[in-house]
């Protein structure tokens, strides 16, 4: 197993090597994901390799986001040209609508996995995460599942990892598969965290009760990264 | 449409910005890509993910815009986005910060690489989804990402950086 993570510059990597990146957006199968969970337990230089692959990822993220949103002229330009669009037979709209709500019904079945479990992880939060905001008056950052047509900004499914150095710490978190939401509210409990927003891709992000330093965080994500029930925690830049 | 838009406007334009390189062009590819969608909605087989389809039409648009500007190659725009990094490695190195370093040795990664990166690590893309969206073979969405992440730790060398990798 050392010989994986020992390919050379010109060699071909081996097939762990190559999928740690997908390991890392928790995008491989089980089987694939316990494969490569075994191989770097027993291989520390692939674990080392893991370490800089979930560090660009975290970089990935902060980078896109960083590109902001478009204006409103995209939407204007796209519901004026829908608008001049030649008449539909028998009724454009309702099949338009038919046609959307087909897409939702034919979500992949991991995006509906995700979905399902962020529905019961949120009845259970709800309320905790509602009162920490009302108690604590703070701005709400996280975004709602819903969206507000009344709200330009309100909806996107973006990967916002949030940025104020003042605001509490917080950190993207995936759950194991096999977590139940017991073992989550648990762990949240222990963390003193709540869950903002999530489910986007399988990420969560957590709030902790308060801020922390450089130091702070790291430690604690080290300890989070180690819990059974998460895969992988990293911070929000 | 508006719900469909409302959701994935951000990540498309995002994804359209990271190739073309341009927020004008980014901002009409998004009107493109929605009214593909709401002309194309019965073409839809569902057996993909809805945000699969977007960002496949996305890429497909993107790079007819790229074609369209001439003057603008994707190899000469490799070529100049590399120069970028190696522009200011001093200032890189000063201020130490790995994270800085790499978002900017991210951006000057070709666009190809640029792209199975942010689909991969941004988007949370399987392999099977990018080989549909891209249009290459699984095997080759791994070694292609592989190369990526190389080519990646050879701009933060250059940089000043050594991660350890590979």
């Amino acid at each position: 197993m050392m010989a994986a993570s020992k390919k050379m510059l010109e060699a071909e990597p081996s097939e762990i090597e190559m999928l740690l990146p997908f390991h890392a957006a928790g995008t491989l199968s089980a089987r694939d994901a316990r494969r490569v969970e075994d191989a770097l337990a027993a291989d520390p230089a692939l674990a080392r390799q893991y370490a800089v692959i979930r560090e660009e990822y975290a970089e990935t993220i902060s980078l896109n986001e960083s590109l902001g949103a478009p204006s409103a002229r995209a939407m204007q330009k796209l519901f004026a040209a829908i608008d001049a669009e030649p008449e539909r037979k028998p009724s454009a709209s309702i099949r338009l609508s038919a046609r959307v709500s087909e897409f939702f019904a034919r979500l992949s079945p991991r995006t509906l996995a995700w979905s399902a479990s962020l529905g019961a992880v949120a009845l259970l939060l709800q309320a905790g995460v509602i009162g920490a905001v009302l108690m604590k008056k703070e701005t709400p950052s996280f975004q709602t599942a819903s969206l507000s047509l009344n709200e330009p900004s309100a909806g996107p499914i973006t990967r916002d990892l949030g940025s104020s150095s003042a605001a509490p710490t917080r950190a993207l978190v995936r759950f194991a598969p096999e977590a139940r939401i017991s073992d989550i509210t648990a762990l949240l409990d222990n963390y003193q965290a709540s869950i903002v927003d999530g489910a986007k891709g399988g990420m969560f992000r957590l709030q902790f009760g308060k801020a922390m330093s450089k130091d702070e965080a790291a430690s604690l994500l080290t300890r989070l990264g180690r819990e059974k029930i998460v895969s992988l925690a990293v911070a929000t830049p | 449409m508006q719900v469909l838009y409302g959701r994935h406007h951000v990540r498309v334009f995002r994804f359209g910005l990271r190739l073309v390189r341009d927020e004008q062009i980014a901002e009409d590819l998004i009107s493109e890509v929605f009214l593909d969608v709401w002309r194309q909605a019965g073409k839809f087989e569902g057996r993909s993910a809805v945000t699969t389809w977007l960002l496949a039409i996305t890429r497909f648009k993107a790079l007819s815009a790229l074609r369209r500007r001439k003057d603008v190659g994707l190899d000469d725009e490799t070529a100049n986005a590399i120069e970028d990094t190696s522009d200011d490695p001093e200032v890189v190195v000063q201020k130490k910060d790995t994270g800085d370093a790499l978002r900017k040795c991210l951006t000057a990664l070709s666009p190809e690489h640029r792209e199975i990166v942010d689909l991969v690590y941004y988007h949370e893309k399987s392999v099977e989804e990018v080989a549909e969206i891209v249009g290459i073979p699984e095997n080759t969405v791994k070694t292609r990402l592989f190369y990526a992440r190389k080519k990646l730790a050879e701009l933060l060398k250059a940089a000043g950086i050594e991660r350890g990798w590979p």
